[in-house]
Parts: C-alpha cells; structure tokens; sequence
C-alpha cells in the first residue's frame, strides 16, 4: 500500500532531478531561485505533504533537467534540510546535501534603500554569511546587512 | 599598487602604512610635478567643498590637471544618464576618476566600469577612505607610532562612517577603544562583533568625563543632522557632548584631539588654544594624504 500512495501523490520520474524536503512555504521561492519559471521541462510539485521530520514539506520534480552545484547550492538560503536525489532511468543515482554559497549575485534585494543596486540598473551582490545559524547577506556595494527575507 | 581605493577594507596594513609613509615625503616637500601631463576627473554628485578643495589641491600639486564638476545638478546626470554612461565616458578621457555620490556602493560600482582607477571620496553613510587615511597619518604623526595606542571616540557611533572605518582600519594595529556615545548613538553591534572576533578590547560610556585622562587620541564627531530620520531623536542628541579647555587638566601629555570638521558646538572655541587640539592640523594632513593616494594608486610611489 504504501508505494502506491506515493505512485499516486507524485508521479514517478524517468530522468531528472527530485529536489525534496522544501519548507511547504518556499515552494515557489525555489522554482523562482533555480529560474524554473517559463522553462518547458515536465515539472511536478508537490505542497503539504507530510514528512516524519519536518511536518509539511514541498517536493519538486524536474523532467530533463540536471543542475550544477552552484546553481543547487542558492537554495541553502531557504531551504537549508533541502535534499537532491538525481534520477536516470527511474533510478536514484545520486544524493546531494545542499552546501551554503559564499556568494550570490542577482537573486537578492538590498534593504538598503539608499543603495545604489536600489536606484540604477546594477546586478545585485552578496556575500553569503552565517550567524546564529541564520545566513545573512553582506551587500558588495554598500556593505550593509541585509537578511533572508530580501530575497523576494 | 595600480588599483583603485573604494573602502578601507581594500587596503591592506602594508598598503596602508606605503601611503602613509609617502604622506610624509609629500608633507616634507609639497611641490612635486610626478604627475604632468596626467588629467584626473573630479565628479562631485553632491556637494562638498571642503573635500572637493583638498583633492582638487592634491591634484595640481602633483602637476596634474583637473576636470569635473562639483554638483550634478546641470549636467547630463540631472537628465536621467545613469552612473554606469557617466563614469564609461570620463574614463575614456582621463587617468584616474575621483568621486563623491550620495549613493552608497557608487563608487564600488564605478569602479567595475570603469577602466581607471577610482578613488572614493564619499559614497552616502558609507565610506570616505581618505578621511581614514589622513586620521591614520595624524595618529602617527602625534603620536610617533599606531601600535598600542588607547582611543576615545565620541558623539555619533551610529551614523558615523569616519567612526566606523577608523575602527576598521586602527584594529591592524592592537589598539583599545572607548566608545563614549548618549543610548540612541550607540556604536552599532556589528562593528563591536568586529572587535570581538580580533580580540581588540573595548569600553562604553555615556560619559565624556569618564575617559578623557586614560587616552592617547580624543576622537571627536559631530552629530550630523542629515543622518537622522526623526527629527525628535536629532532634537534629544544635538549637543550632548560639549568639550571644554576646563575639562582636559588630568589628561596625558601626548594626548590629542581629533575632529573631521566641521565642527559645530561639540568643540568650545578655548579648545584651540590648548596643546591638545591638533584638529586644524589634522585638516591639513588631508592634503598630504591625498596627495599620496593619487601617486600610489596610479603606481608613482
Ligand atoms: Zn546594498
């Protein structure tokens, strides 16, 4: 029974990538981050789901796609737990952990409202620190703080 | 050291104590023709003449020439073109650009377009490295070293940038700090985790008195209205501080005061005449400093 439930919840994938254990909430920041937004691969998201060690959870699945780790690595910023299984021929292949980047560029506002990346066309910079085992972001421009919830 | 001088995070202690050391053979001798023939851009996006002098002075007595303007107000930049065409097109003609912008990161961002060295002469609230520099010089020059010296800095330790980067630049240098600053302008956390983590000590005060006898260098600042959004909280701090010629009887021989200027009540005129004020001095330093930055950076010292 319990493989069927999960046959019917998420559709099993051929080849590509399985991103799991999302916060529910941030399900669209991390379609939005890895730029999943217009691309035409088969996604399938799945939102709420129960997991034993977090409550609710999302997943996404991507059809045909892989990722570099660089690109895997923004999403440590909402979705620290976040686990990638890669997937070839219904197979789990590979297993990643995610690993915080040290520095992100054009995925994130400053709050600084006097900042230049604030007023004319320049590509946001940040670099990636973490205190009290929250990550915050060190604009490159006007080196001030800013945190998580800049990003969107 | 052909680079360009934007915080003063970019300079290492090496580099730092290069330019201070050619500060001193500028101040020795301050008719030096090393740049003829050069052209540097002095853009001013915002006001501020005293600044704007000592560069601009810096420049001719290097022999260079200067170009510019001092206030965007009519210029192209007043009909929309954005900092990146601004700063594509005076690099184009000339070798070196020295900026000042009330945007802060503008003179970071300048300097990723342009294909000259960009010195940094105020971007916002956030950094004025050659202000830093030249308090570095005038440290050393009253004190005869930058090791081991105690500094009481006082009046705006939120909102003051020439605070924060003294601090940043000083901790090469094993110093102790005393942060004397009323509840509200309380130096911010991040600059004392700064602290924290090169293991500098540091005191807090509210207390001008507290600290005047146990230190080497009085770092005085003024309360800048501009920094403020609320007017009331302006209002409360505006002149909390008033040091007087009474007042320094206990203090060490060597000490001195510092002042980035303009000062406003925080300093009583009877300060001058006392053998600690060496903020006029300091002023003067400016040029020096500045003249050593210009010849560092192009790679001329
Ligand atoms: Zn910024």
């Amino acid at each position: 029974m319990e493989s069927i439930n999960k046959e019917l919840k998420v559709s099993a994938l051929e080849n590509g990538t399985v991103l799991d254990h999302i916060p529910a909430e941030n399900v669209y920041k991390a379609l939005d981050i890895l730029g999943l937004k217009g691309i035409c691969n088969q996604i399938t998201i799945g939102i709420n789901l129960h997991s034993k060690q977090y409550g609710k959870k999302g997943i996404i699945k991507i059809a045909d796609r892989f990722f570099e780790d660089d690109e895997l690595n923004k999403l440590a910023l909402i979705a620290p737990q976040a686990t990638v299984n890669i997937i070839r021929n219904f197979q789990v292949v590979e297993k990643k952990k995610l690993v915080l980047p040290h520095e992100i560029s054009g995925i994130a506002r400053c709050m600084n409202p006097k900042c230049i990346t604030n007023h004319q066309p320049v590509r946001t910079k940040f670099t990636v620190m973490e205190e009290n085992g929250e990550p915050v972001l060190l604009c490159h421009y006007c080196e001030k703080r800013s945190d998580i919830k800049s990003l969107f | 050291m052909n680079k360009s001088l934007i915080s003063i995070q970019d300079f290492s202690k090496d580099e730092i104590l290069h330019v201070l050391e050619t500060a001193k053979e500028f101040e020795r001798n301050r008719v030096q023709n090393i740049l003829e023939g050069k052209v540097i851009a002095c853009i001013f996006f915002e006001p501020s003449t005293r600044t704007r002098l000592s560069f601009e002075t810096a420049v001719n007595r290097l022999g260079a020439k200067v170009i510019g303007f001092s206030d965007a107000t009519n210029t192209s930049v007043s009909k929309g073109e954005t900092l990146k065409d601004t700063i594509k097109m005076v690099s184009n003609y000339v070798d070196m650009i020295i900026m000042r912008h009330p945007l802060e990161g503008s003179s970071r961002y300048a300097s990723e377009v342009s294909s000259v060295p960009v010195v940094n002469a105020g971007d916002g609230a956030n950094q004025h490295p050659s202000q830093t520099l030249l308090d570095l010089y005038t440290i050393m020059q009253t004190q005869g070293r930058l090791d081991n010296l105690k500094i009481n800095m006082v009046g705006d330790l939120k909102y003051g940038r020439t605070t924060h980067s003294l601090l940043q630049a000083m901790s090469h240098f094993s110093p102790e700090f005393v942060f004397t600053a009323p509840e509200e302008l309380k130096m911010p956390v991040e600059y004392k985790d700064f602290l924290d983590r090169r293991g500098i000590r540091y005191a807090e005060t509210t207390s001008l008195e507290e600290h005047l006898d146990d230190c080497d260098i009085l770092y005085m600042t003024r309360v800048q209205q501009e920094r403020f959004t609320d007017p009331m909280e302006y209002e409360k701090v505006k002149d909390v501080y008033r040091l007087k010629a009474s007042m320094l009887d206990g203090v060490k021989r060597n000490m001195k005061i510092l002042h980035p200027l303009p000062r406003v009540n925080e300093i009583d005129q009877d300060v001058d005449d006392t053998p600690y004020a060496y903020y006029f001095k300091q002023a003067e330093n400016g040029l020096y400093v500045r003249m050593a930055i210009i010849s560092c950076l192009l790679g001329y010292r």
